[in-house]
């Protein structure tokens, strides 16, 4: 086929895509940047600021309280995730438990369960109402801690994040092991390596694609994090604030606040890291599997 | 071969699985309780009556039955914007797999560059956006973002590069079939277990979507399920001054309501997601 039917043809193809691409990702995020070197006064209207709103965001203490809790989240909620995730895949993959099928599935369901709902669940669990876990506790005749409290919400916002996404990520770490051929093992139990070490020198190299991507999703979606918090201010607005996760608070910022300019820096600001730390998530791993 | 079983891992795994089941279970249990059993019973066992039934009948007359308007407003926003998001990533992907044309790898550098920004970066400008062309509040609003799924795309382009051999397109195209001819009727079929995966994932986006359809629907007649859910978790929690009637009982069931669909579909479809994961989540 010639090149000029072949360009025509593919664009033909891409079009759809193209299209819907650019009206809701492409030109958006071109006026969010465009947006944030803006700000608008009393007098005078809408004027060029500059960088403006980008030092205040960088002086913002309330930003910064939010970017630390989230970095704090991801520190701890992500691993936590990643490893349980990583050690059901492995046992599943050992076939030396029963029940597999079951298992695979079971975990996997939280997934389809909207984020809203799995936070209402928990939440309501968790709460002072009709929860369940201040039932158990009172039948053992413990305290019930506040699980919604300052000092736990972050925590309990993670247990929810960990049960909606546990399975998701188990299910891509199992599906890498099965494309590990039988001969690779067979190899290495010929050269006498036992259980561990097969996990050790097959199983782990072979996750490495797969481990880079669910850690980049993670990172992601830890930065970006609103549906649960945002939930779980109905239930307790004195502990989660209008800016407890950056993402609230730019919500807060431009549908509460009115000051759309600013908002959108945050949200660029935002995006610029999260893109920084994903990068280097992928060098990293990428380093790695070039000294193996 | 057979391996041992391992009972310390078997006991373990479940264990794992009795935690990961215990909401679902909860929310099944609690969305058969009138409102005093809700309070009054624990959590785990039923309460005096069954009272499924008449949750699900005050969900349907409360509000003049606004629950199941939110309904079949997310079945619409879920249905078409997963769909079409999955046709508009097949056919790109097959495209960007199987030709080469200038401008591919700009594409996908800007595809993937683009998928990388974080949807919190684009909720504003989308808002304003929307506005100015007269879209918020409109079904639109919700479904054209939908319509978009770079990972989908890019899914699909890797699938594509195994699942449809050269060989049988340039047999084809020695038969004097179009182009598009070509994808419609051998391309597509092919593509199939991936095109389902697509469109099960981008189902769950789009079901599940909370941020977007929040800001830019706000009349609730608009709304799918997951923010009137949380518009009525917010009033049950403000205290029921203005209640007619209690409200957990219907956002208990309406949760459950809410989850049953998706939850069937990835049952019943497992075959294909399950070979669809496979084939993206590893080449990646």
């Amino acid at each position: 086929m010639s090149g000029v039917r072949a360009n025509r043809t593919a664009y033909l193809f891409l079009l759809p895509f193209l299209a819907v691409f650019a009206v809701t990702i492409a030109v958006p995020l071109g006026y969010a940047i465009w947006l944030s070197f803006f700000k608008h006064q009393l007098i005078g209207g809408t004027v060029f600021a500059g960088l403006d709103n980008y030092t205040r965001a960088l002086s913002d203490q309330l930003l910064h309280e939010g970017v630390g809790r989230v970095l704090l989240f991801l520190a701890v909620q992500v691993p936590i995730m990643l490893v349980i995730a990583l050690a059901v895949a492995l046992a599943l993959d050992s076939g030396r438990m029963g029940g597999g099928a079951i298992v695979r599935i079971g975990l996997f369901l939280p997934y389809a369960v909207p984020a809203v709902v799995a936070t209402l669940m928990w939440g309501y669990i968790f709460g002072g109402q009709f929860g369940l876990a201040a039932q158990v506790f009172d039948a053992v005749g413990l305290p019930t801690p506040d699980l919604l409290g300052p000092g736990l919400m972050l925590a309990s916002i993670g247990n929810v994040v960990t049960w909606s996404f546990v399975g998701y990520n188990m299910l891509i770490f199992y599906a890498a092991l099965r494309t590990i051929p039988a001969e690779v093992y067979e190899a290495a139990a010929i050269d006498g390596a036992g259980e561990y070490r097969k996990a050790w020198s097959i199983k782990l190299p072979a996750l490495r694609p797969a481990l880079a991507l669910a850690l980049i999703f993670s990172v992601i979606g830890s930065i970006q994090l609103f549906n649960e918090p945002s939930v779980l201010q109905a239930l307790r607005p004195s502990v989660v604030t209008t800016s407890y996760t950056p993402n609230l608070y730019a919500y807060n910022l431009a549908f509460t606040g009115g000051q759309t300019n600013y908002a959108a820096a945050v949200a660029v600001l935002l995006g610029g890291i999260t893109v920084v730390i994903a990068y280097a998530v992928q060098l990293g791993v990428a380093r790695r599997n070039r000294v193996i | 071969m057979r391996v041992r079983r391992s009972p310390v891992l078997t006991v373990v795994c479940w264990a794992l699985l009795g935690y990961f089941l215990l909401p679902l279970v909860w929310l099944l249990v609690n969305a058969t309780k009138t409102n005093s059993d809700l309070f009054s019973t624990f959590g785990l066992r039923f309460g005096t009556e069954f009272a499924l039934f008449d949750n699900v009948r005050a969900l349907a007359t409360y509000q003049d039955g606004i629950f199941f308007r939110w309904f079949a407003n997310t079945v619409l926003y879920a249905v078409v914007g997963a769909g079409g998001a999955a046709v508009f990533a097949a056919m790109g992907g097959y495209a960007l797999a199987k030709y080469r044309f200038t401008g591919r790898r700009g594409v996908l550098a800007a595809v993937l560059g683009a998928a990388a920004v974080p949807g919190t970066a684009l909720a504003v400008p989308t808002y304003l956006l929307f506005s100015q062309w007269g879209l918020v509040n409109t079904e639109a609003a919700v479904i054209l973002p939908a319509l978009a799924s770079p990972f989908g795309l890019f899914l699909m382009m890797i699938y594509a590069q195994d699942a449809v051999p050269d060989s049988l397109i340039e047999a084809a195209r020695i038969d004097g079939a179009r182009e598009g001819r070509i994808f419609w009727s051998i391309g597509f079929r092919l593509l199939v277990p991936g095109f389902v995966t697509v469109l099960l994932f981008q189902l769950v986006a789009t079901w599940n979507n909370y941020f977007l359809p929040l800001i830019v629907l706000n009349e609730s007649d608009k709304f799918p399920l997951t923010v009137g859910l949380s518009l009525w978790n917010k009033l049950a929690n403000a205290g029921g001054v203005n209640l007619t009637e209690p409200l957990y009982p219907l956002v208990i069931t309406g949760s459950l309501l809410a989850v049953v669909p998706l939850v069937v579909a990835f049952v019943v479809l497992q075959r294909y997601w399950q070979s669809g994961i496979a084939a993206g989540g590893v080449k990646q």
